[in-house]
């Protein structure tokens, strides 16, 4: 840990208390958050556009409402964005060649009630395209390294949001999720990230990948701070159609509850052939401690969980072909000079303007999606996702929380797994079937491997049940100490 | 060989919200384009739709009074396709689970009644439209207004229940009638609120099984339509006649040419990849929804045109034509209500207020011609005052200037003479006049008659009152 001066170490809890008291100021912070970012980013690459002046400007604006006597939970703390949330403008460019130059006509409900909380912003941070990967390799704009070891992926796609936080940037930041963007680099980055159920968080604003399962959530040190940020963030919002009308409760006080008489369900479908031991030990770690702690453990089925992966992919991709439709070169965005007409200024804007994994992905949608093969691919997907959230509606008849490794191993080398697909896919293998059933997960730093890089575990709870997720994490937390990588 | 016909009808119809069908923006028509767009209706990314109340209620109306079974449960699909006046690539639309199933219209033609029913109703967006630059800006280039982009719409599918051009022009009609009636669209067909597809087959007479369908688009009159109807039927009759084969495929209308023109193959590739819309929650419309909507609706065409033959003793074809637009109808309850006689009122109704409005193409407020202003005319007839000569006169006036028939009657000194005594004065006089014709009219020419009203009216510029130089002149001539 650094000195208590320098927020690097500091949670956006104490560092809020800090602000608020006067021991320090927003613009300190700020300032010192900058100065750490511009000594770091050359190695780590968590950003795609900090913007230094503005932060400070609302830094100084935070402590002039300080000075005013105003109170807020997170005032003057920085925190950083990803990419794919639109903040008026400024850039957006969800690390795609298409949306290179698109500054955004609005700001994003999640980022207005950031701000509202009294947030300073640094900067957008990078991401796999289109939020379509689980490595950042897929951004346009250059992978973000770990911070734990930078010839290390942070994971995907929220990997400049982990990294940010991981590299001790700012302690909150926020990410979205839709098949483990958010849990799966906080576990390779060692640092807290919650999807919450879907519905929770308002979409507005978030630039679509897969409709149905996309959801904003937040990164953090710590559960205590993670409980903060979603705080502020979640809520219903008329904006979104999909966002759930239901009181937001106070998770701090969530943090507080302790998890005796929580039953703790451990699916034996999440523990089987290409489960690295270390995880393996890592979540085993946890359960022994969360039974200490006054939960029973107790071994549970999930038994579609094999198909989750063939169903999100059918589901992601169909719905992501739709929404990246409007990329076509004509309102805004790339513009291709070349083809022929109409369709060749389509085929050549998109063809230039979206990557590789961007590409695979819309004609995997199209084709599911086509007529012939809509019964035989998107239909029986969408069966199977019931009988996926079926499994979990039975198990939390049972059980408080699902306790799982968040990825089958620790964090891979860059180029690891670029090569395949397949076998990047199978790296949300664990993540994934929490997006189809639209429930909450978070995953908590769970030990180092023996190469010193962090292990997630990951737990899940029944929809709009995140205060038992708080609870539970929060109750893991206090059972062990884990330290902040050396940069 | 002889054909048959076999139609049916795609109708989209703008509803007439204040806002659009997912964001608030205006729908007001005619503004400067891309005025009325936001960054929903435009597509930016991030955004989401929100769906309009207001929406649902007028389409939900418009179901219940084409006799639809609305659905309890509807969902909204996205049909996805790439132009440029579609900003999201997709359309918002209905698909597998319509708002509504299963309505009918009842409709007379040539006499006879026939009931074409409804397959189905749904919802969805506009798209927008764009600008060639032969008009504005750089001829090279083409540009798109989004004004229009989320403007709500609803498509009205027939059953292919037709079998003539006018059962198809009688189907439109009826559909018009209703929702102008429901005054949930404008049902303006040049403006575009009402579009129509027509989907058209022709068969041996006698044939079960129907033809292959051609779809015939850019109609934007109910005559276009029959004409593009008519050019149809011909067109396949031919083609099977000659041993040919009808392609199934899109074609549109050239008003110009009034011919049918396929268009490119290219867009019967279309493959629409519908699957359910995530951004939006499914529809639900309870059953008191559907009660509330039946109980608020209007007095539809059907039952006023039957109150009108009973309350009014008027005929059943004058009824169908008062009826079939609501201002029309309205205005003729207002002239029978200021006093008028209800048949008196009909005929004119049908030949000068029904002209006025083609000439104008106003609305009937606005003709300086008030219900009341006509009953007041009307009256003078019946009351002797004027003859229904001097009347037509009078609206002519009328029509102009805006002023009371009274007023007018007084300025021009139309007032009619029915004073006997002076008529019978004019009547001495021109009998004496000419005696020869007087002579010959007794000796048994009594086409004579007309001669003698003829010099009566000249003598009194025509204020005569007809009836009583008839009865007069009779009396004398006859003596
Ligand atoms: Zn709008």
């Amino acid at each position: 840990m650094t000195a208590a001066s320098d927020f690097s170490g500091d949670t956006a809890a104490s560092l809020s208390r800090r602000i608020s008291s006067g021991e320090t100021s927003s613009v300190n912070a700020v300032q010192k958050a900058l100065e750490r970012i511009a000594r770091l980013e050359p190695r780590i690459k968590a950003f795609i556009k900090v913007e230094n002046d503005d932060a400070l400007e609302e830094a100084r604006r935070a402590d002039e409402r300080i000075a005013k006597g105003e109170r807020l939970p997170l005032l003057g703390v920085p925190v950083a964005v990803k990419d794919n949330m639109l903040m008026e403008n400024r850039v957006a460019t969800c690390a795609s060649k298409i949306l290179e130059n698109f500054r955004a006509p609005y700001s994003a409900t999640a980022v207005k009630k950031l701000r509202a909380a009294g947030a300073v912003i640094l900067g957008k941070t990078n991401m796999d395209e289109f939020a379509m990967g689980s490595s950042t390799e897929n951004s346009a704009f250059g992978p973000t390294r770990n911070p734990w070891n930078v010839e290390t992926v942070p994971g995907g796609s929220s990997g400049g949001s982990a990294a940010a936080v991981a590299a001790g940037y700012c302690p909150i930041s926020l990410g979205s999720d839709t098949g483990g963007s958010i849990r799966q680099p906080a576990a390779f980055c060692g640092v807290v990230g919650l999807k919450p159920t879907y519905g929770r968080v308002s979409r507005f604003g978030l630039v679509a990948f897969a409709s149905s399962l996309d959801q904003i959530g937040p990164f953090g040190k710590t559960v205590e701070d993670v409980a903060l940020a979603m705080n502020a963030i979640g809520g219903y919002d008329k904006m979104d159609s999909t966002s759930v009308d239901r009181p937001m409760p106070d998770l701090s006080e969530a943090l507080k509850k302790d998890v005796k008489n929580f039953v703790v369900g451990l699916p034996r479908e999440y523990f089987v052939e290409g489960v690295a031991p270390e995880v393996r030990k890592a979540v085993q770690g946890a359960a022994d401690a969360l039974a200490r702690e006054g939960a029973r453990i107790e071994e549970i089925s999930l038994p579609h969980t094999e198909y989750a992966i063939a169903v999100y992919y059918v589901i992601a991709t169909a719905e992501a072909s739709s929404n990246l439709a409007r990329y076509d070169g004509v309102k805004y965005g790339h513009r291709s000079g070349g083809g022929e007409g109409l369709e060749g200024m389509y085929s050549f804007s998109r063809t230039e303007g979206f990557g590789p994994e961007v590409r695979r992905r819309i004609m995997l949608g199209t084709y599911v999606l086509s007529s012939g093969y809509y019964d035989a691919y998107y239909l029986k997907a969408q069966k199977v996702r019931t009988l996926i959230l079926n499994d979990f509606r039975e198990a939390f008849k049972k059980c408080r929380v699902i306790l799982t490794p968040t990825t089958p191993t620790p964090p891979f080398k860059f180029g690891e797994k670029t090569a395949d697909p397949l076998q990047m896919y199978l790296s949300d293998i664990f993540t994934i079937s929490t997006n189809l059933a639209g429930i909450p997960g978070i995953c908590v730093p769970g030990g180092l491997s023996s190469e010193g890089l962090p292990i997630g575990v990951q737990m899940m709870a029944g929809h709009f049940d995140e205060e038992s997720l708080i609870t539970a994490a929060a109750a893991y937390e206090r059972t062990r100490s884990f330290p902040s990588p050396k940069i | 060989m002889k054909y048959e016909p076999v139609i049916g009808l795609e109708v989209h119809v703008q509803l007439n919200t204040a806002s659009k069908i997912f964001c608030g923006c205006s729908t007001r028509f005619g503004d400067e384009p891309n005025a009325n767009t936001c960054p929903i209706c435009v597509g930016m990314p991030g955004v989401l739709p929100v769906l309009n109340r207001e929406v649902v209620e007028k389409a939900v109306r418009a179901a219940v009074a084409t006799n639809c079974e609305v659905a309890p449960y509807s969902r909204w699909a996205r049909k996805n396709y790439f132009y440029p006046d579609l900003p999201k690539g997709y359309q918002i639309s209905m698909y597998e689970l319509p708002l509504a199933v299963g309505g009918r219209l009842e409709v007379v033609v040539d006499g006879k009644p026939k009931t074409l029913r409804i397959h189905r109703i749904h919802m969805e967006e506009d798209a927008g439209k764009l600008v060639h630059g032969e008009n504005l800006g750089d001829p090279a280039h083409s540009y798109v207004d989004l004004n229009r982009a989320g403007v709500p719409l609803i498509e009205i599918v027939s059953e292919a229940d037709m079998r003539s051009s006018a059962e198809a022009k009688a189907y439109m009609e009826k559909l018009k009638s209703i929702l102008e009636y429901l005054e949930v669209s404008d049902c303006n067909m040049e403006e575009g609120s009402m579009r129509v597809d027509v989907n058209i087959s022709v068969r041996p007479a006698g044939q079960e099984k129907f033809g292959t369908r051609a779809e015939v688009k850019n109609m934007n009159s109910f005559r276009n339509m029959q004409k593009a109807i008519e050019y149809e039927m011909a067109r396949q009759s031919e083609l099977l006649d000659e041993g040919g084969r009808v392609v199934q495929e899109s074609r549109l209308w050239d008003a110009n040419r009034n011919v049918t023109v396929s268009m490119r193959s290219k867009e019967e590739a279309h493959d629409y990849r519908y699957f359910p819309e995530p951004d939006l929650v499914p529809l639900l419309v309870g059953a008191e929804w559907v009660e509330r909507a039946k109980k608020s609706l209007p007095e539809l065409p059907d039952a006023k045109r039957q109150r009108f033959v009973s309350s009014y003793s008027i005929p059943l074809y004058d009824a169908e034509v008062l009826t079939a637009d609501k201002p029309v109808a309205d205005y003729f309850e207002r002239t029978v209500q200021a006093g008028a006689d209800p048949k008196t009122a009909s005929n004119w109704i049908m030949t000068e207020i029904l002209r006025v409005l083609k000439e104008r193409g106003s609305e009937l407020g606005r003709p300086p011609i008030s219900p009341e202003m006509l009953a007041e005319l009307l009256k003078m007839i019946r009351d002797g005052v004027i003859s229904g000569k001097m009347a037509k006169d009078v609206f002519a006036e009328m029509e102009a200037t805006g002023k009371n028939p009274a007023d007018v009657v007084r300025e021009k000194g139309l007032v009619q003479i029915s004073d006997e005594s002076a008529i019978e004065k004019s009547i001495d006089e021109i009998l004496a006049a000419n005696p020869e014709q007087v002579a010959g009219y007794k000796g048994g020419k009594t086409k004579l008659m007309g001669f003698f009203v003829g010099e009566v009216m000249k003598a009194t510029k025509g204020k005569a009152n007809p009836a009583v130089v008839n009865k007069i002149l009779s009396k004398k001539l006859s003596s």
